[in-house]
């Protein structure tokens, strides 16, 4: 199973299906019979705005799959990037980018996917953090409700640095975002957090995994999110501490609302400890929106439609309050405002 | 201003209110006691619209209008406000949020303009001085890591606030040490008011020392059994419920 090759290749018999267990609840083969043709190339000046348009100068397009290689962070140097990732039509592409942030340089990235049409992408990223480097990658995927979209991302960091990580997402018919981070430990720290929510028939998996492979590393994960209708998410949390990463702190908690009885959550937060003397914890809740507390706010005056929103609001927005680029919290806040209604204080 | 005819109201397939009764003039202060389980909290939810207290028969009407037919958003704009026996707590919204939040819904509904910032602030902090609460603690999201106490304050702050027409108070006197009784029951007192009415929902006597009833009504068994003068709240401290639970 190799997705950019079974993308390359137009073989769908390379997709993984449900027998992978890691993909059994993204099941692509069962959905795509044949792989569509090589997606047309796009005229980049006609792309429109992003999300995040206006929050920073340099602006990085990935054009139908088409655009750079290569992104280069040099030391000490800080800087914030967007990325765009646009997909439009039917067709299929796969696109590969490797980003290094060299010794004790910043970078805040601010991704986006932008699908429209029912083809299928995938974005691989290939992310090398140096020692004392830090990143803040934040991404809001609106993938199109008719589109498959998936996104890899594999992290490397080195000692003591830092990666931060917020998603957003409202998913699409398929959509799966993979985040896989090496932690070295030695002060490194990496938050991996994301937020969903979904309606209609959409489909979105936050899938991860972290690998503490030295002492004294730490982990947070916050995943939160909202299932409407006859939507479906997934979340996958892995935490693996490896022998001799003593002293490890790991926390991970996904939590769920489910607001319709069609929608549906499947979780599976893992937590595999081979070393001594750690910290971790994870926690899972999915669960309904509180009745009682509805009703409380319907008695003082809210209609039932801005309770709810209230309630999902404040429930979402703890995600969003840990992010650190405060601008780009505001455009995600308002993003999800957008979603659920109601402001996202 | 409220009106109660023979009302009838189940939980589920459980009868609990079996003909109740009540008329509350404007300006007037009304207590309702009674045992345990005789209906008390269920006829606060069936005023309010609690979504499960379904009503089977009877009417309600808050100045003419029919209640039960309101969602309960809508009774609130109307003014009816309850104050919570038990009052929740809603994470990760600030208190004043909330209440500005609840003012101008109910402001809307009604087609009037809404209450800027600045007014509301100034509101909100002579109402928090006026109930002897920090106003910091109106910073914070509602309710939460609060004590009984402070939640009761909470409550009758956002009666203030909300400056409700008909208001119902749920065991107010629950958690509250005699100095917070005597606050929050001048903070009710300072919104009696000739075109306002009050029901005060106790089991203890000593509740209605400090918010003065015109009338004392006893509900047990789901119907109104008793009714009186203050007088009868003290007669009740004496003798207890017995005779009355018996008599429904």
């Amino acid at each position: 199973m190799n997705l950019a090759e079974a993308i390359r290749l137009r073989d769908p018999s390379r997709l993984p299906s449900r027998r992978d267990e890691n993909w059994r609840w993204t099941d692509l083969r069962s959905l795509v019979r044949t792989l569509p043709e090589a997606s047309p190339v796009l005229d980049s000046g006609r792309l429109g705005s992003g999300p995040f348009e206006g929050i920073c100068v340099t602006v990085v397009t990935l054009a139908n799959g088409v655009g750079p290689g290569a992104i280069e962070v040099s030391a000490g140097e800080t800087r914030t990037l967007a990325l765009r990732n646009v997909s439009r039509g039917e067709g299929s592409h796969a696109a590969h980018l490797r980003i290094t942030v060299a010794a004790g340089a910043r970078l805040t990235l601010l991704e986006s996917h932008e699908g429209d049409g029912g083809g299928l992408s995938l974005l691989s990223l290939e992310v090398d953090l140096a020692a004392g480097a830090s990143c803040e990658r934040l991404v809001i995927a609106d993938g199109g409700v008719d589109a498959i979209s998936l996104v890899d991302a594999d992290i490397r960091l080195g000692a003591g640095a830092e990666w931060g990580q917020t998603l957003l997402t409202n998913g699409a018919r398929r959509q799966r975002l993979e985040t896989r981070v090496l932690n070295p430990g030695d002060g490194a720290s990496v938050r991996l957090d994301g937020v969903y929510v979904l309606s209609g028939r959409s489909h979105a998996d936050l899938t991860s995994s972290v690998t503490h492979s030295g002492p004294q590393g730490q982990t947070v994960q916050l995943a939160r999110g909202v299932v409407d209708d006859q939507a479906r998410a997934v979340f996958q949390g892995r935490i693996t501490v490896e022998t001799g990463a003593d002293g490890t702190d790991a926390r991970m908690a996904h939590n769920a609302l489910i607001l319709s009885d069609r929608a549906e959550v499947d979780a599976r937060p893992e937590l595999e400890i081979y070393a001594d003397d750690v910290a971790c914890a994870h926690g899972a809740t999915v669960g309904a929106l509180d009745a009682e507390l509805l009703f409380y706010m319907r008695q003082r005056g809210l209609p039932e439609a801005e309770a709810r929103s209230l309630l999902l609001a404040s429930f979402l927005g703890e995600v969003i309050d840990r992010i650190q680029c405060a601008a780009a919290a505001g455009r995600m806040r308002g993003w999800l405002q957008g979603r659920i209604g109601g402001s996202v204080e | 201003m409220l009106s109660l005819r023979n009302l009838h109201a189940r939980v589920g397939e459980r009868e609990i209110l079996k003909g109740l009764s009540l008329e509350i003039p404007a300006g007037e202060v009304h207590a309702i006691m009674g045992p345990n389980g005789a209906g008390k909290s269920t006829l606060s939810y069936v005023l309010t619209g609690r979504p499960g207290y379904e009503v089977t028969s009877g009417t309600a009407e808050l100045d003419g209008a029919d209640l039960l037919t309101l969602a309960p958003d809508e009774r609130a704009a109307r003014g009816l406000f309850l104050s919570f026996q038990y009052p929740l707590e809603i994470p990760g919204v600030p208190a004043l949020t909330f209440i500005r939040t609840s003012v101008n819904a109910q402001r809307k509904a009604r087609g009037e303009v809404e209450m800027s910032a600045p007014d509301f602030l100034k509101r909100a902090r002579a109402c928090a001085a006026d109930l002897k609460m920090d106003f910091d603690m109106l910073k914070r999201p509602l309710n939460v890591g609060f004590s009984g106490g402070e939640k009761k304050r909470m409550e009758i702050l956002q009666m203030a606030l909300l400056s409700p027409r008909f208001m119902i108070l749920d065991e107010t006197d629950s958690g509250l040490d005699i100095d917070a009784l005597r606050i929050v029951s001048e903070g009710v007192n300072a919104l009696r008011s000739p075109d306002r009415s009050l029901l005060v929902i106790t089991h203890y006597q000593r509740l209605l020392d400090y918010i003065r009833p015109d009338r004392v009504h006893v509900l047990a068994g789901g119907r109104i059994v008793a009714s009186g003068g203050p007088e009868l709240a003290h007669e009740l401290e004496r003798d207890g419920y017995d005779k009355f639970a018996r008599a429904a």
